[in-house]
């Protein structure tokens, strides 16, 4: 029996009747949820809508790449699809993925009955639409959308045209969102747990959501004010970022990276904290060294403030400075590798068995790891100035945030949508999801080493025909792996309509309080504190 | 279920696998060892750092792949229960950090030398532009502009019918190759006059970006006369993708006659400025430096792009004040894509680019103006503060 049934037998129960309501019907229930499991599903459809759009964007660049000489688009338009693929995947699909996945998921994870603050957390989600209008609606306009890179590095990004206003307004409301759902999760994790579920037996998506969501609290404003700077420069006659004032280009730089860095753990950290909670689950096993992995996963938090300028390692910084980001980028493989080797000790003489979500789980660690020793190649500094703003890189960090953090993304669906609908995906179609998907995206992104490492720079649309077969092969991985993405549609839609119907326990090795309560899970959960004991945490 | 799965996957990845074989230009593979003692050493250290990482990721993934196949339940495996282990957890913290040791110190070695500016031989000011470069000789006065070869301009432009296979060197190859002698070491001084470049040699290993109002420096030594050849790897605009740059080295007593016919040139171009050019003469120069200079975003037919570049054709600047229209090519417009061409062009060049745009696309001004008028023009203008000419720019740097 799972503890929310429990509570309906609570002797005090039909004196609160009245609090006792479902989701009010029609479309009003979206705009007007304060639900966390509401919320959690608008923020995951909007991420996976994203999703195509960026992806789209991708198969532009990619059809361009696909043989020498420009064949479709104007240099300037492959240069603001390079720009939006990257602005919407990374702030409009993997980012509000996670925020989604910890919506769902942290307060069942912690036995709490909702997020700390519902509100706030309506507000949260449905700024996000509004500002990808915005900055959509760039596309449309007659000056075109942004085309200097995410990086927004000036002056190049003060050349765009009326679009420039537009980006940094819509850029403002992502990180407001991001900011308040950071506060959010960290106010539901420090206020709202249970009495015995301490930190230290917080189910490890917890602890990573809680140290990503510091980093974002502590980075988004430093973003925030570097691109308040870009506009001052443009409208009101400041000079931050321009010599001829007394500004300095690169300083901006040094700013937009000490939010980037960060950045990108906030990218991968939640993905670390799903894979930590599914491979125990298939391994029949206990994560091994759960204090070893909230101590790494602080220590990357930590260290990805000290590492930015490994970006800039051709800006022409002093000799001390490169010394110094190179040693701190080369410490950040130590508690990184401190993870992979817990997962394989996770793995070890455990009683696997390989469903869906498992087969994600292990393609994250393994091709995270490709990501990971190439990023330990590119720390080193005079082989990164070869290495970088090459295709090199593009495959690096490719490496780490397709079959990285979009991978976990995949791994987390499969695992957790029977909880969330109360029916099983077709397990079939999953495994052929995950194949499929996993050859493609090595076609895709492997052969980019090779043409990085032979002298192809990133961010161009056109190159010499000695990179064109890998060039080529690349494109055939990139509509591959896309339009397979259309079964991960399918089947989630079919897992919606209907199904094998889940159990609350769902898959046999599950630990943890969300595997308590029935499936789907009902809408309010653990309004009664549930008992934290050994059955019930996940260590 | 799942050997149904496996059984049709087969097929597509040797379907997959199979053409990359046949077709795959395996030069296309590595880092160049390069030219230069550094780049040996850089090509060295990546090398290394590849084989540790080989190494670590097959020791991860050996024993990664003997448990999936080993400690599967369906083989009857038994989960075990232990769930830490100081003594491993301190290993596999110690083993890597040496690693990264043994990996460093030869990375700093190599990374010190690079920085090692001392007892450079000779300097050459590379200044990136919009898209182009341009070398100044400081020992020397040679100073030219070097952009992608023209061949390939027309050929890359969407839609030419032109097939780029048939250059070898597409997109890789310019009009004025830097030209520099073996066996000197090189100092380069990298700024930009507009947004930020990086100008970046594979063979010579040196990649710097150029930054507007800053200057880098980097330097090479090169050992083998060749043609060595780079691109611009710093996102910088529409063009980006087609600023190439080619390095000529050539054994010191090549190199000296090269210099020696570089000085006679631009006494020739001197002598061009002066004399008294026909309207015929100055349309066709102008075209050409229209469509070096101007075509990539005021287009062919000078129809611009609307919202993002303006026309020339009908265009109130271009048809209207002359000293507006050569101010504005001269300084170019802040804030804009339009940048100053004053210090870029020579006085004949501007000469004629502007009588081509005050004549051509229908803008019947029936103007002529003369390199000589353009020059003393540009003395009138260069009493304004916001002026950029070649004068002043070094006066900065």
């Amino acid at each position: 029996m799972s503890y929310s049934d429990k509570a309906h037998d609570h002797p005090g129960h039909d004196e609160h009747d009245d609090h006792h309501h479902g989701p009010a019907p029609g479309l009003m229930r979206w705009i007007t949820t304060t639900n966390h499991k509401d919320i959690g599903t608008l923020y995951l459809w909007f991420s996976l809508i994203m999703f195509f759009i960026g992806g789209g964007m991708a198969l532009i660049i990619r059809a361009e790449l696909g043989s020498p000489g420009l064949q479709f688009v104007d240099p300037m338009f492959f240069n603001s699809m390079t720009t939006m693929h990257a602005i919407v995947m990374i702030f409009g699909v993997v980012m509000p993925a996670f925020v989604g996945l910890a919506n769902w998921m942290i307060p069942m994870m912690i036995g709490a009955p909702d997020m700390a603050l519902p509100r706030l957390n309506n507000w949260s989600f449905w700024i996000m639409p509004f500002a990808f209008t915005i900055m959509l609606s760039t596309l449309f306009m007659d000056s075109g959308g942004p085309a200097g890179g995410w990086t927004l590095y000036p002056p190049l990004v003060l050349q765009m045209g009326d679009s420039f206003a537009f980006v940094i307004f819509a850029i403002h409301f992502m990180g407001i969102s991001s900011v308040m759902g950071s506060i959010n999760i960290v106010a539901t994790i420090f206020n709202m747990r249970p009495p015995g579920m301490t930190m230290m037996k917080m189910p490890m998506f917890v602890w990573t959501w809680l140290i990503t969501a510091y980093l974002l609290i502590a980075t988004i404003p430093v973003f925030a004010g570097a691109v308040t700077m870009l506009l001052t420069d443009r409208f009101f006659g400041t000079s931050f970022f321009s010599a001829a004032g007394g500004g300095d280009p690169v300083m901006f730089q040094h700013i937009f990276w000490f939010f980037g860095h960060p950045e990108v753990y906030i990218l991968i950290l939640p993905a670390f904290g799903i894979v930590s909670s599914i491979i125990p689950t298939f391994a029949r096993k206990p994560l091994f060294g759960y204090d070893s992995m909230v101590y790494a996963t602080a220590s990357i938090a930590f260290l990805s403030f000290i590492v930015w300028a490994h970006h800039m390692f051709t800006t022409g910084m002093p000799l001390a400075g490169e010394l110094f980001f190179m040693f701190s980028t080369m410490m950040i493989s130590v508690p990184t590798g401190v993870k992979v080797f817990n997962w394989v000790a996770t793995m070890w003489r455990g009683s696997m068995s390989f469903e869906t979500p498992m087969l994600f789980a292990v393609g994250f660690v393994i091709m995270f790891t490709i990501g990971g020793l190439s990023g330990l190649m590119l720390a080193i500094t005079p082989a990164d100035i070869q290495y970088h703003d090459t295709y090199f890189v593009v495959a690096h960090f490719h490496y780490v945030l397709v079959p990285g953090a979009i991978y976990s993304l995949m791994a987390a669906t499969y695992y957790w949508i029977p909880k969330w609908t109360g029916n099983m995906y077709d397990e079939k179609l999953g495994k052929l999801h995950f194949w499929i998907s996993t050859i493609f995206v090595n076609v895709l992104f492997f052969p980019m080493h090779f043409v990085g490492l032979a002298g192809m720079p990133r961010r161009i649309p056109d190159y010499n025909n000695i990179f064109a077969d890998w060039n080529f092969i690349a494109t055939i991985g990139a509509f591959g792996f896309g339009f397979s993405q259309l079964l991960f549609v399918y089947i989630i839609l079919k897992c919606i309509k209907g199904g094998k119907e889940a159990t609350a326990e769902v898959w046999e090795g599950a630990r943890g309080l969300e595997w308590t309560v029935a499936s789907p899970a009902p809408y309010h959960t653990f309004e009664v504190a549930p008992p934290i004991d050994a059955n019930t945490v996940t260590r | 279920m799942t050997s149904g799965v496996y059984r049709w996957m087969l097929p597509i990845v040797f379907a997959l696998a199979l053409p990359s074989v046949a077709w795959a230009d395996w030069g296309a593979l590595n880092m160049p060892v390069g030219v230069t003692e550094i780049s040996g050493k850089v090509h060295a250290l990546h090398m290394r750092i590849f084989y540790w990482c080989c190494v670590i990721g097959a020791c991860v993934f050996a024993v990664m792949f003997y448990s999936m196949f080993k400690h599967r339940k369906s083989k009857g495996a038994v989960a075990a229960d232990f769930h830490e282990s100081t003594t491993v957890e301190v290993i596999w913290t110690i083993v890597p950090l040496v690693i990264l040791i043994v990996m460093a110190i030869p990375a700093a070695k190599v990374l010190i030398e690079m920085e090692d500016f001392s007892d450079s031989e000779m300097s050459i000011k590379v200044t990136a532009y919009q898209w182009r470069w341009q070398y100044e000789y400081l020992d020397e006065d040679i100073s030219f502009y070097s952009q992608l070869n023209p061949a390939h301009n027309v050929a890359r432009q969407i839609d030419s019918g032109v097939d780029t296979e048939q250059f070898e060197h597409y997109l890789k190859d310019v009009d004025n190759p830097l030209v520099v002698p073996v066996g000197k070491k090189i100092r380069f001084l990298h700024t930009a006059a507009d947004v930020i470049h990086s100008w970046w040699v594979p063979d010579l290993a040196v990649k710097k970006d150029s930054i507007p109002g800053f200057i880098n420096e980097n330097w090479a030594r090169i050992e083998k006369p060749g043609v060595y050849r780079g691109k611009c790897a710093e996102l910088c605009g529409r063009d980006h993708g087609f600023m190439p740059i080619v390095v000529q080295a050539l054994p010191q007593e090549e190199y000296d006659t090269w210099v020696e016919e570089q000085k006679m040139k631009t006494a020739a171009a001197d002598m061009d400025a002066i004399r008294q050019w026909s309207h015929q003469e100055l349309l066709a120069t102008g075209a050409k430096v229209y469509d070096a200079n101007c075509m990539s975003c005021h287009q062919k037919e000078g129809q611009g792009i609307p919202g993002m570049f303006p026309a020339i054709a009908g265009s109130d600047v271009v048809t209207g004040d002359l000293d507006t229209h050569v101010s504005t090519v001269v300084h170019g417009v802040a804030d804009s894509a339009m940048q100053a061409f004053g210090s870029r062009l020579t006085d004949t060049d501007l000469a004629a680019v502007i009588t081509y745009q005050r004549n051509a696309f229908g803008n019947e001004t029936g103007d002529t103006i003369q390199p000589s008028h353009m020059r003393s023009l540009r003395q009138g203008l260069s009493q304004s503060a916001l002026n950029v000419t070649p004068d002043n720019l070094k006066g900065v740097n």
